[in-house]
């Protein structure tokens, strides 16, 4: 059913829960960050998470895939935001590959999908040109040369940018600038001549980059679907990615949640746990309202992807939001009912904090879900 | 599954054939059928309509069949009461028997209790109301003062009954009453069912900021009530009590999906009140929020489709516990919204200026402010997911 996780999936979010726990604690961000790391992620990491399997979930069979459906994905999504996990999972397994899926011809999947999912090739999405998600609003031009095409723009919040080896750059190649018509997507190798990558140090120690593409040449077996039809490929693809991303803002949100409701339990202020006083009770009561909300709306996008594509946009617009809302308000709670120690570094929930802010821009704000959903509604 | 989907068919093609189509719309408050010693139909499409149904059996579906009952499975009631919905049918009984009672009736209820009541309410015959709170007895249910003395043969009921619905209607009352004061408030108190029509037993309407009187208070004066009227040991009221509670809530938070007065969608109410641009509600705030709005009840849908769905593949979550709060808080916000959009037409009391939507609207916007206090406020909504979901230290 839908709504009921089967039996396989409760295995695999099971199992995925005791790996992240072992092996990729909310320690092993912290130490990425304090050292600087110039990969950003841990290599050995992302070869057992490749060597589980995980990179390859959503591939078919014929593709040596495991082809075992988003709703799995999305649990592993889920509890990679539970330990705030660095890995090109998102950027890679979850865009990338859907991307290379639904636009890619059989050349390019046969070539592409099985070295992604060893984990021997990464891939980055670069999409954004400003600092709001307005996908459609392309000024990168691929133009037409020597049977090829070149690249000239640039892309700012390419998630994984600074570490991917191949980048799918969304370019305009006719159309007005902000008109869905007219887009294009690129497979660009990051090493391209012309490729200049600016890696960004954000607020949650992960990794993202501005890249500036000039006079980047590429041959016309690059473009991934047919030229200018870009935007019927790119959408379906950012939906799957708001949904998985959602997914890790759950994570992020349970985790900071449950942690916070322990604090309450066991901190002592005037004599008695500070958990029997009502203010801090209802506040917490209200999250658990929403988080079930969020619960059944992820479940359900997630379900979507596979069993109902006609509810794909909505339903990635609505978890989007919802999770928006709720990472944002579990977050601000966390910090506040933890007090004065919730705004220190030693304690983890800042870290929950910052990821949740992230990943709220991630593929659309909570405005920009709301407006979309309001449209898809005809009002 | 294939045998669920043949019978959603046979369903679909009994109602095509027996729901008459004046039965097929909204109706206003006033053409519920309540049945009930004093029930009136407001047609005779609408006696059709409710004869075919009870002669059915899907009254109530998911009852056993020994006592009017449908005999069918949870599954089989829900793909009725969708292909109700589906055609826009009305309910044809409104009932707080079939809502409340009966349930509680067939988990506690003796052999000889089942066979005279349930069949009474399934049939409309016998209206029933709640008599639960009292005026020192809000939120704090547990400390109700209404006694029940044993006089050997019968109890003696003294005290009063408050937000009683429709009591001046009703035939019977269903009664949390005190029977042991001398005990830990809970442990003292026995569910009773009493006949409206015994000696003693006055009624007093309340009127309400909406204007109507749907709420009474409800008095007794020495009412001897026999015996075999006590439901459940005596003494156990609470657990009855608590069962029903449950029950409520469950109801309360579908009201938004579920409700017989079936209020139009604010969406579709936007489109006719406000200024649409390029298919665009021109208003930035009332449009953001609407898609609120429908946002949350697209997630409330959403969940109360997961909680059927773990019910019955035995899966439990927190998610029933939260659904009255969020169910009826929405439903507060839906109210709001509606008055909003039709601005200065939505505020129309009465009279021939408005239309009768319009001022249904405002009427139902002031009773909705019912929703969060009734059946437990959303304080002791919450009050209950802390301590029974997150198990937060006693405050």
């Amino acid at each position: 059913m839908a709504l009921v996780l089967n039996e396989e999936q409760r295995l695999l979010r099971d199992t995925a829960r005791d790996f992240l726990a072992t092996s990729a604690p909310v320690n092993a961000l912290r130490k990425l960050r304090d050292e600087h790391d110039a990969t950003g992620y841990c290599p050995e990491l992302w070869r057992q998470m490749t060597d589980l399997g995980w990179a390859n979930i959503i591939v078919p069979e014929v593709y040596d895939g495991l082809d075992f459906g988003f709703v799995g994905l999305s649990l592993i999504m889920e509890e990679t935001g539970r330990t705030l996990t660095a890995s090109p999972l998102f950027a890679s397994s979850v865009v990338g590959t859907s991307a290379i899926l639904m636009g890619g011809n059989t050349q390019q999947k046969e070539n592409l999908l099985p070295r992604v999912a060893a984990g021997d090739l990464t891939l980055a999405l670069a999409l954004e040109e400003s600092h709001h998600h307005r996908p459609s609003t392309i000024a990168t031009r691929a133009e037409h040369q020597k049977g090829g095409y070149v690249i000239n723009g640039e892309k700012t919040f390419v998630l994984d940018g600074h570490s991917a080896d191949k980048l799918i750059v969304v370019a305009r190649t006719s159309g007005e600038y902000k008109s869905t018509e007219g887009i294009s997507l690129f497979l660009v190798d990051s090493s391209a001549d012309g490729v200049k990558c600016h890696r960004t140090i954000m607020a949650d120690s992960r990794n993202a980059a501005n890249i500036e593409f000039e006079q980047v040449s590429v041959d016309a077996d690059s473009l991934i679907g047919d030229e200018n039809s870009g935007w019927d490929i790119l959408e379906p693809v950012l939906d799957r990615g708001r949904i998985a991303i959602a997914a890790e803002m759950m994570g992020c949100a349970l985790e900071a949640f449950e942690r916070t409701m322990d604090y309450l339990k066991e901190r002592v202020q005037f004599d008695v746990h500070i958990g029997s006083f009502q203010a801090l009770q209802h506040r917490a009561a209200h999250m658990q309202a929403e988080i079930e909300l969020c619960r059944s709306v992820l479940l359900q996008a997630a379900f979507s992807v596979n069993e109902a594509p006609e509810q794909l946009p909505i339903l990635a617009s609505l978890a989007k939001a919802k999770l928006n809302e709720l990472v944002k308000l579990v977050t601000n709670e966390a910090v506040q009912m933890h007090g004065g120690i919730g705004i220190t570094d030693e304690l983890d929930i800042g870290l929950f904090l910052k990821r949740a802010r992230v990943t709220m821009q991630i593929f659309g704000d909570t405005g920009f879900h709301k407006d979309r959903y309001a449209t898809l509604c005809n009002y | 599954m294939e045998n669920l989907e043949q019978f959603r068919i046979e369903v679909r093609q009994w109602l095509e054939l027996n729901c008459p189509d004046s039965q097929r719309h909204p109706m206003a408050a006033k053409e519920q059928y309540w049945g009930g010693r004093t029930g009136k139909f407001s047609s005779a499409d609408a006696r059709l309509w409710f004869e075919r149904m009870r002669d059915k059996g899907w009254i109530a579906p998911e009852w056993p069949a020994a006592y009017g009952g449908g005999g069918l499975s949870d599954r089989q009631g829900k793909i009725i009461k969708e292909e109700v919905k589906r055609i826009g049918a009305r309910p044809p009984l409104v009932s707080i028997g079939i809502w409340m009672l009966g349930p509680a009736l067939l988990e506690y209820g003796s052999e000889e209790q089942k066979q005279k009541h349930i069949r009474a309410i399934v049939n409309g015959e016998i209206r029933w109301c709640q008599g639960y709170s009292e005026p020192g007895s809000g939120s704090d249910l547990a400390s109700l003062q209404t006694k029940a003395e044993d006089r050997g043969d019968h109890f003696l009921v003294n005290g009063s009954k408050i937000w009683t619905t429709s009591a001046d209607k009703s035939d019977w009352i269903f009664c949390l009453v005190r029977t042991d004061p001398n005990v830990k408030k809970q442990a003292g108190i026995s569910f009773l069912l009493i006949d409206m029509a015994s000696a003693g037993v006055s009624v007093s309407p309340i009127r309400l900021i909406s204007g109507e009187s749907e709420f009474c208070q409800t008095f007794f004066d020495n009412v001897q009530v026999p015996k075999e009227n006590l439901l459940a040991e005596l003494n156990s009221g609470w657990s009855v009590a608590k069962f029903l509670l449950v029950h409520e809530r469950k109801l309360m938070s579908e009201l938004g999906s579920d409700s017989p007065r079936q209020v139009m969608a604010p969406n579709v109410v936007a489109h006719e009140y406000l200024d649409v641009e390029n298919g665009k509600l021109v208003d930035p705030q009332l449009r953001s929020e609407l898609v609120d709005y429908d946002m949350s009840m697209h997630a409330i849908a959403l969940t109360h489709f997961r909680t059927f769905e773990e019910k019955t593949a035995g899966v439990h979550s927190a998610a029933p516990l939260v659904m009255k709060y969020v169910g009826t808080e929405a439903e507060k916000i839906k109210s709001e919204l509606l008055l909003a959009i039709m601005g200065s037409r939505g505020l129309g009391w009465e009279g021939e200026q408005f239309t009768d939507q319009e001022i249904d609207t405002l009427r139902l916007w002031a009773m909705s402010k019912a929703m969060t206090i009734a059946g437990g406020t959303s304080e002791v909504q919450l009050n209950v997911i802390a301590k029974n979901v997150l198990q937060l230290p006693k405050s």
